[in-house]
């Protein structure tokens, strides 16, 4: 059922979230975590329809904070809270509420958002795209344990890794890390088994991929060894290939779906790589709320520290974009500190 | 082979799930209803979650006339049929070039050595590394040949240090002595820490959750002692009739078939006492400590029950009797039902009766544990206010519907003090995930890692036969079962047998 109130606060919304589950006769409250979707109209819908389907996973109060500000003087000047309720089928396993924040109000969100939090339980906040620059110091990133942001949906989504570096805060996350998990483990599996040591490796995706230079920091984190980050046409991230003495370990996905693992001295086996949809991501996110360590190393290894080469002439057939993402990630000093990137990134998040 | 070494796993890094290492896994009695109905689509479940291994191999064994594709087909419909998870065409892809199949008797000297041949291809093939578990979905009768072929064909040792497993299933014995004889037969052949005992209670979120409930809380733990417990009511109850097992079940019987392990699995997690670690060693020891101080009641004749399913209208269907049922002896004397009393001598729990029920064609499936509090002593209402409360109860629903329910007294709201029971419900749809994974995912998963904590070892089934086994002789000496109408709650000897007791059954 849905509650329209116009005009309203949050205590009425509270008192019009009760109202609204004793109608339809489950007046108890299992839900696990309050989610916070930070968005625009343009965005609230197809968020909104991703999280109410992770809320099946993780049955949850989400708010979503639409914020209007409005265009003209005379809208900027009124402010005005107006909230929709969804409980019951309409809502995913839990309740839902639209928060529209008009006017001035658009500015002090957190004031609205304080008291509909759930009791003694964990508060996420996600901002689909147009994430803050620092989530932890963000006012409605304060409220919460758990901050996700988007790098694939920023503008310049190499640039959006670095600032997370910079900001780094307990309890960050990116959705461009949780779309490589089943690469990561993949790769891990792979390991698993006797193999020679590893000099080098190459991860292969399309340009503004962010899940690729992730990837590729993580790897680079881990194995201690240089890691180049190539352009391909996609879809997604597209390989990784780890090179040892024996031959290369690859992991090569070209249509988005159905991987090959090939091994050295193994026979060459598929495996299911799916790229997954948003509710997938966030059912995955909202599993642990403790902080992400791993996200935090390879985060912080910097982007500038992958190795990129210039193209080669296999790949010189890359679209101008794919160039252009050459620069953008440029070998300024790819050597250069990690440490000293994060600082700059910080900077530029103040 | 180790994950020490891996630098790609780290012991903060969560998110990764456990893979098994290169592995596959042969199914005896691959056509049978278990492999169809949990196993194949356990196994898709698990590539689809992204849990098996690149290179993962199934190879089915059975009398049939098929050709790998035909197998294909069958695992095919299984998993559209009943997987948890939606069907995906990238991970069948996956999975279906893995698939195996062998035909043949289990006498078939010839088909073990196809089996033995189709294990090497696929460790070239797959890279499946030599490691195999066998699954021996067969009724037991057939475990000694089996496991003497696997012996005979050099199936049982794999190369190098690669590993070799058993399954088995239960009916693990029908007695202690079959057990101990099992028990030797299948250690002849694996060392007892390669054989897993499955047990799919054990692999239920709900039953793990039992020792989260009871060790990670502390408002449970004072009151779960023999001060505050007035007894405690494990139940198993199933809708259906045995199906199309007839050939299994008579025989055997319920109290055997399900008291025996299951029931006798969960009164040990719910009686324990505090493991010193989760270890696997540290769990199954104190396990055998409450299962070895299990008494049996002295009069078994007042203190147990028996009882099978007669022919009646069932939940707007008429359903046979048992002893109308096809394949069974009109004269047998196999229990559908049974309900017995049981105590335990220690210092938690003397006094405190367990009363454990199962049985087929009762009013609905539900399995529970309900774990009932004494009255209140001293109650400072009027009389009447609180003739509507009952006892306090924390029930522990194991499944379907998988939560928690406490019961207790609360004021109905008016002019006038009056208490009468509520609940208050924690329900695992609710608060986790609406699909958590089947039993058979986990467990099938930990036999591939190699991780034994969720499967019960020789020595508790041998324990639970020594409970068990005095009843059952009881029982083939005295009277026979008594008869309840399929779709009721049991039998009116049940009922009288816990009236005795001044108690009475709950309806789950």
């Amino acid at each position: 059922m849905k509650i329209d109130l116009t005009n309203t606060t949050s205590s009425k919304i509270n008192s019009g979230l009760i109202d609204a589950r004793r109608a339809i006769g489950t007046p108890a409250v299992g839900m696990v975590l309050t989610l916070v979707i930070v968005t625009d109209e343009g965005n609230a819908y197809d968020a909104l329809k991703a999280a109410g389907d992770a809320s099946h996973e993780h049955p949850s109060r989400i708010l979503a904070v639409i914020r209007r500000p409005g265009r003209s003087p005379r809208d900027r000047a009124k402010s005005r809270l107006d909230a929709e309720i969804r409980v019951g089928s309409d809502a995913g396993a839990g309740e839902t509420v639209l928060l529209r924040l008009h006017g001035e109000l658009a500015d002090h969100a957190e004031s609205v958002v304080l008291p509909l939090l759930l009791p003694d339980a964990p508060v996420v906040v996600w901002w689909p795209e147009d994430a803050p620059d620092n989530p932890a110091g963000d006012p409605l990133g304060k409220l919460a344990q758990r901050r996700i942001t988007d790098a694939a949906a920023a503008e310049d989504p190499v640039g959006a890794l670095r600032l997370r570096a910079g900001s780094y805060s307990p309890g960050d996350t990116d959705l461009a890390w949780t779309r490589i998990t089943p690469w990561r483990s993949m790769l891990a599996a792979a390991l698993d088994q006797k193999h020679s040591a590893i000099s080098a490796a190459v991860v292969e995706g399309e340009p503004y991929n962010p899940s690729t230079e992730l990837l590729g920091m993580w790897l680079a984190d881990r194995l201690q060894v240089p890691v180049e980050r190539r352009v391909s046409d996609g879809p997604g991230l597209t390989a990784v290939r780890m090179t040892t003495a024996d031959g290369t370990i690859c992991l090569d996905r070209a249509d988005g779906a159905l991987a090959e693992l090939a091994m050295p001295g193994q026979p060459d086996r598929r495996v299911a790589l799916k790229r997954r949809e948003t509710a997938e991501l966030i059912a995955e996110e909202l599993r642990r709320l403790d902080p992400d360590e791993s996200y935090r190393s390879a985060v912080r290894f910097g982007v500038d520290r992958l190795g990129a080469q210039p193209p080669q002439d296999g790949s010189a057939a890359q679209p101008p974009s794919g160039g252009a993402q050459k620069k953008a990630a440029p070998a300024k000093k790819a050597a250069e500190p990690a440490r000293q990137s994060a600082d700059s990134g910080a900077e530029k998040a103040k | 082979m180790t994950t020490s070494g891996n630098p790609l796993r780290d012991p903060q890094d969560r998110r990764l799930p456990r893979i098994a290492g290169p592995s596959g896994l042969v199914i005896f009695g691959v056509t049978g209803d278990l492999s169809r109905k949990k196993l194949m689509p356990a196994v898709y479940d698990l590539a689809n979650r992204g849990l098996l291994p690149p290179g993962f191999s199934l190879v089915g064994f059975a009398r049939r006339d098929w050709e790998d594709e035909d197998f294909a087909q069958v695992v095919h419909d299984a998993v559209k049929e009943h997987a948890r998870t939606p069907f995906r065409e990238e991970v069948w892809q996956q999975l279906a070039e893995g698939f195996r199949f062998v035909p043949g008797e289990f006498d078939d000297d010839d088909a073990f050595e196809t089996l033995r041949a189709t294990i090497d291809e696929l460790d070239k093939a797959r890279g499946t590394g030599g490691n195999f578990a066998f699954y021996l979905s067969v009724p037991p009768k057939f475990f000694p040949k089996v496991v003497q072929q696997l012996k005979k064909h050099g199936l049982s040792q794999g190369p190098g240090d690669s590993w070799r497993r058993a399954v088995i299933e239960k009916p693990f014995g029908h007695d202690l002595a079959s057990a101990q004889e099992l028990n030797r037969v299948v250690h002849e052949v694996f060392e007892p820490v390669d054989v897993f005992r499955i047990d799919h209670y054990l692999g239920k979120e709900t039953v793990q959750n039992i020792l989260a409930l009871r060790f990670a809380n502390t408002m449970f733990e004072p009151i779960w002692n023999r001060s505050y417990v007035d007894h405690v009511q494990i139940t198993m109850a199933e809708d259906i009739g045995i199906g199309g097992r007839a050939g299994y079940y008579d025989g055997i019987g319920a109290a055997r078939d399900v008291i025996q392990n299951h029931l006798l699995q969960l009164l040990a997690l719910t009686a324990m006492e505090e493991p010193g670690s989760f270890h696997p060693k540290a769990l199954v020891a104190e396990k055998l400590k409450v299962l070895s101080a299990v008494e049996l009641p002295e009069d078994l004749g007042k203190h147990t029950v028996r009882a099978q399913y007669a022919h009646a209208w069932q939940g707007g269907e008429e359903v046979l009797g048992y002893l109308e049922e096809e394949g069974i002896d009109p004269k047998s004397k196999t229990d559908t039902y049974a309900a017995i009393k049981l105590t335990i001598n220690n210092r938690r729990w003397a006094g405190v009766p367990f009363y454990l029920r199962t049985g087929k064609r009762l009013g609905r499936r539900v399995t529970e544990i309900a774990v009932v509090f004494k009255r209140a002593p001293f109650l400072p209402f009027e009389s009447g206010a609180t003739e509507e409360l009952g006892q306090n109860a924390l029930v522990i629903r194991v499944q379907p519907d998988e939560g928690v329910t406490v019961r207790f007294g609360s004021k109905v709201p008016g002019t006038s003090m009056e208490v009468r029971d509520v609940t208050m419900d924690f329900a695992y749809g609710e608060s986790f995930t609406e699909s958590s994974p089947e039993a058979y995912e986990r467990l099938l998963l930990d036999v591939l890692l190699g991780d034994a904590n969720l499967f019960p070892r020789h020595q508790e089934v041998e324990l639970s036969w020594n409970i068990l086994d005095p009843i059952e002789e009881y029982w083939d000496k005295h009277g026979k079962p008594a008869q309840y109408a399929a779709g009721t709650w049991g039998p009116a000897e049940a009922d009288e047998m816990l009236a005795r007791d001044g108690r009475s059954w709950r309806r789950p």
